[in-house]
């Protein structure tokens, strides 16, 4: 089938990696259409919204290329699925990690349907992430070429099915190369600035954001040994591991800087500590639930592979323990690892392959558990 | 562009081919500000009050009654806005299935501690006389009652409105939005005792940005906009020369042929309904046939998301419209729909406007539901 028999819908955010996908689809020939998703109304009181701007650079930029292009509401659904479950996660003193759920409920289900009914083939989105397909038909996710922009962390829950029908083309490039053809082609967002932070929070304070949604309960920092060390402004506000913002001066048994090292959620407790390499920041195994495989393959009770806990950190080698009945793993590693987070993804991989991942409930340190909600 | 097949003429309308002549000929000839006192000036002053005259002559009015404005949207501003100024915190009696250039007015002037009285539809789209007697209150100022419904076209008894107001209640202001009607309905002010009537030129195959406010001279209104003494000091700006000489031609060109006009669309709206039976689309007419303005078919389909639809026939070059523009390119409920049924009715996400126009051809409605068709079949298999 020649290319411009298929369709392809691109999930276009108004940002530089989606504008550079659809050009590049449309280069090579296939049937494209631009879609805008609009998840999230954060109409300000001048009534600025990031949204309508973004779509005025989609539509520059479909213009330009020579693609249609039609913006969908997804508020309700991003709601429901994405928003919910991040203040449900607070609220039970973890840490979620909403871009993970948006991809798992947003750009790959509610808006890869929208795309099927509009008859498309494939879905594209500008992820740095590569889908090769073999010869039994089967798709395997493997990391972005851009070692440094790799996303198939926060794309690990994608199921085969989902994965049968995506494209990433931007998975062998690195994000310079990006921005140098967004410039050749004269694209609206070749110098845009990529967004940071979670797509509803934006560029806002984000204590100030999650105040408006969840009550903040101010506590006692504490050390292991139970000193008060100061006030902090709310557990939700603190990641195992942080430094920032804590405001203890150079007190203590040593100078060195104060970390957050745990959470006490029974007593609204911060517990903290000194040193970047404390003790009770390190783990040597963790429990995980929720699991998503991105290949149908069965993995035995016990396999041997790599893991990332967090976004852009080194690979650790590590042993799994899989209960497929109740889709748990415990996960030992090889070596101890700082500032396991519960609410986080743990993603799997082989290689280059991501094989999936699940959600991070508990880290122990040997036979202790760590107190990390 | 010029092989897509537009159903869309509520929302606006190409040029007609005279009017881009007139005007082509306009920008290269008279430049002069109709304010100025030299020959330049006078010449364009004089096309412009040519203009006013043709515009009354077409609602019988008397050309000082016409206040030429930037469109629909800025006339029905002027008249309500404006009109409310002597009348503090009074009420106000309209419908729930008014343009927003009516709405948002009145919503402005709520919040400024103004009553209004939002009458309700029925399933055939319109309201009652007795509805209008039923609100009127003692302290009621203005009625304003569109003349026919930009979505579902229906036609609100806009005579006999008129007639019981100036016999029970002269003093009551009655505006109505025309923009939709304009064009294929016999508008006479005097006959159906009309003070204030909103008219655009795009919706008619004029050009963008132009239109008209009829005020009776019995009624006086302060300008909205502020600046000069363009349009008997009653809208300031120097006026819009090209724009309004194509708005005369488009006006001209209309009133040849408006019954002719007005049958065809008939022609038109029938053969595509006539053409969703015969392909056994399980479909509903939104309000009524009879009694609604010729050019414009609302229908619902049933099970056929309308956004999903609108999107198939764009990508086969058929232009349709659905629900209301909103926030980023999304489409939000139709204020119309949710008004005719409630917010939950299917209708209200399964429902699109069709709208004829200029240079619709037979074949075109025959390819269009065909298309639907197919796109129904393909939806509905999802």
């Amino acid at each position: 089938m020649s290319n411009k028999n298929i369709r392809v819908v691109v999930g276009m955010s108004g940002g530089v990696d989606s504008s550079v996908t659809a050009l590049l689809l449309k280069q090579q020939g296939y049937d494209v259409i631009g879609v805008f998703m609009k998840n999230w109304d954060d109409t300000d009181e001048n009534g600025v919204c990031t949204a309508t701007e973004d779509y005025k650079d989609v539509g520059l930029v479909a213009n330009k290329i020579g693609i249609p292009y039609y913006s969908i509401n997804f508020e309700e659904e991003y709601w429901d699925k994405v928003f919910q479950y991040f203040l449900d996660e607070y609220k039970k003193g973890r840490t979620p990690n909403p871009d993970v759920m948006c991809n798992k409920e947003i750009k790959f289900k509610a808006f890869l349907d929208y795309a099927m009914s509009l008859g498309a083939d494939y879905v594209a989105t500008g992820h740095y992430a590569r889908v090769e397909r073999d010869e039994n038909g089967i798709t395997h996710m493997l990391r972005g070429v851009d070692n440094n922009k790799d996303q198939t962390y926060f794309l690990n829950q994608l199921s085969q099915k989902q994965l049968s029908k995506v494209m990433f083309p931007l998975g062998e490039m690195d994000k310079s190369e990006v921005r140098k053809i967004a410039e050749e082609a004269e694209l609206a967002t070749a110098n845009k600035k990529d967004s940071t932070g979670i797509c509803f929070i934006g560029e806002k304070d984000f204590k100030e954001f999650l105040m408006n949604y969840l009550p903040a309960q101010p506590g006692n920092m504490v050390t292991e040994d139970g000193e008060i060390m100061g006030r902090h402004d709310g557990l939700m506000y603190y990641t195992i591991g942080q430094r920032k913002g804590l405001g203890i001066g150079g007190t203590g048994q040593s100078n060195e800087p104060w970390f957050a090292i745990g959470k006490n959620m029974e007593n609204n407790e911060l517990i903290v500590g000194q040193g970047f390499t404390h003790p009770h920041l390190y783990a040597t195994h963790l429990e995980a639930s929720d699991f998503s495989f991105t290949t149908d393959k069965s993995y035995p009770e016990t396999f041997r592979c790599t893991a990332k806990f967090r976004y852009r950190q080194e690979d650790t080698n590590v042993t799994v323990f899989y209960n497929k009945e109740e889709d748990s793993a415990v996960v030992e590693f090889d070596e101890p690892t700082r500032a396991i987070t519960p609410g986080q993804a743990i993603v799997f991989y082989d290689g280059d392959e991501c094989l999936g991942g699940g959600t991070i409930d508990r880290a122990y340190k040997e036979e202790t558990l760590l107190k990390y909600i | 562009m010029s092989d897509t097949i537009y159903l869309d003429h509520a929302a606006t309308t190409p040029m007609h081919p005279e009017v881009i002549e007139v005007m082509s000929e306009a920008m290269k000839h008279y430049f002069g500000n109709a304010s100025s006192i030299h020959q330049l000036g006078r010449e364009s002053r004089g096309i412009i009050e040519e203009a006013r005259r043709t515009f009354a002559e077409s609602i019988n009015a008397n050309p000082q009654e016409i206040i030429i404005t930037s469109g629909g949207t800025e006339s029905d501003n002027m008249a309500i806005i404006k009109s409310a100024e002597k009348y503090k915190g009074k009420h106000i009696i309209t419908t729930e299935i008014e343009h927003p250039a009516v709405l948002k007015p009145l919503d402005y002037l709520s919040k400024q501690g103004y009553d209004i009285t939002y009458l309700t539809i029925n399933n055939d789209g319109q309201i009652t006389l007795e509805q209008i007697k039923n609100a009127l209150r003692e302290d009621t100022f203005l009625v304003s009652i569109m003349y026919g419904n930009n979505e579902i076209g229906s036609m609100m008894p806009i005579q006999k409105i008129g007639h019981y107001l100036k016999e029970e209640h002269p003093d009551v202001l009655f505006h109505t939005d025309a923009v939709q009607a304009y064009g294929t309905e016999e508008i006479d002010v005097r006959e159906s005792k009309i003070d204030l009537l909103s008219v655009s030129s795009h919706k008619i195959n004029g050009p963008k940005g132009v239109g008209f406010l009829y005020k009776s001279n019995q009624i006086s209104l302060a300008p909205l906009i502020l600046g000069g003494e363009q349009e008997n000091k009653l809208r300031a700006g120097t006026e819009n020369l090209p724009a309004i000489i194509g708005f005369k031609k488009a006006v001209e060109v209309r009133r040849t042929n408006k019954k002719e006009t007005k049958e065809s669309y008939l022609y038109f709206k029938k053969l595509f309904i006539s053409k969703l039976q015969e392909n056994n689309i399980d479909f509903d007419i939104n309000g009524t046939i009879e009694d609604s303005l010729s050019h414009i078919l609302s229908v619902h389909l049933n099970g056929i998301p309308s956004d999903k639809l609108l999107i198939h026939l764009d990508l086969e070059n058929i232009a349709v419209s659905s629900g209301s523009a909103c926030s980023a390119g999304t489409v939000g409920h139709s204020h119309v729909l949710t008004s005719l049924y409630d917010e939950n009715h299917p209708a209200v996400e399964e429902t699109i406007r069709i709208s004829f126009g200029l240079g619709i051809k037979e074949e075109d409605i025959i390819k269009s539901v065909d298309k639907i068709k197919k796109a129904s079949i393909f939806l509905k298999g999802k």
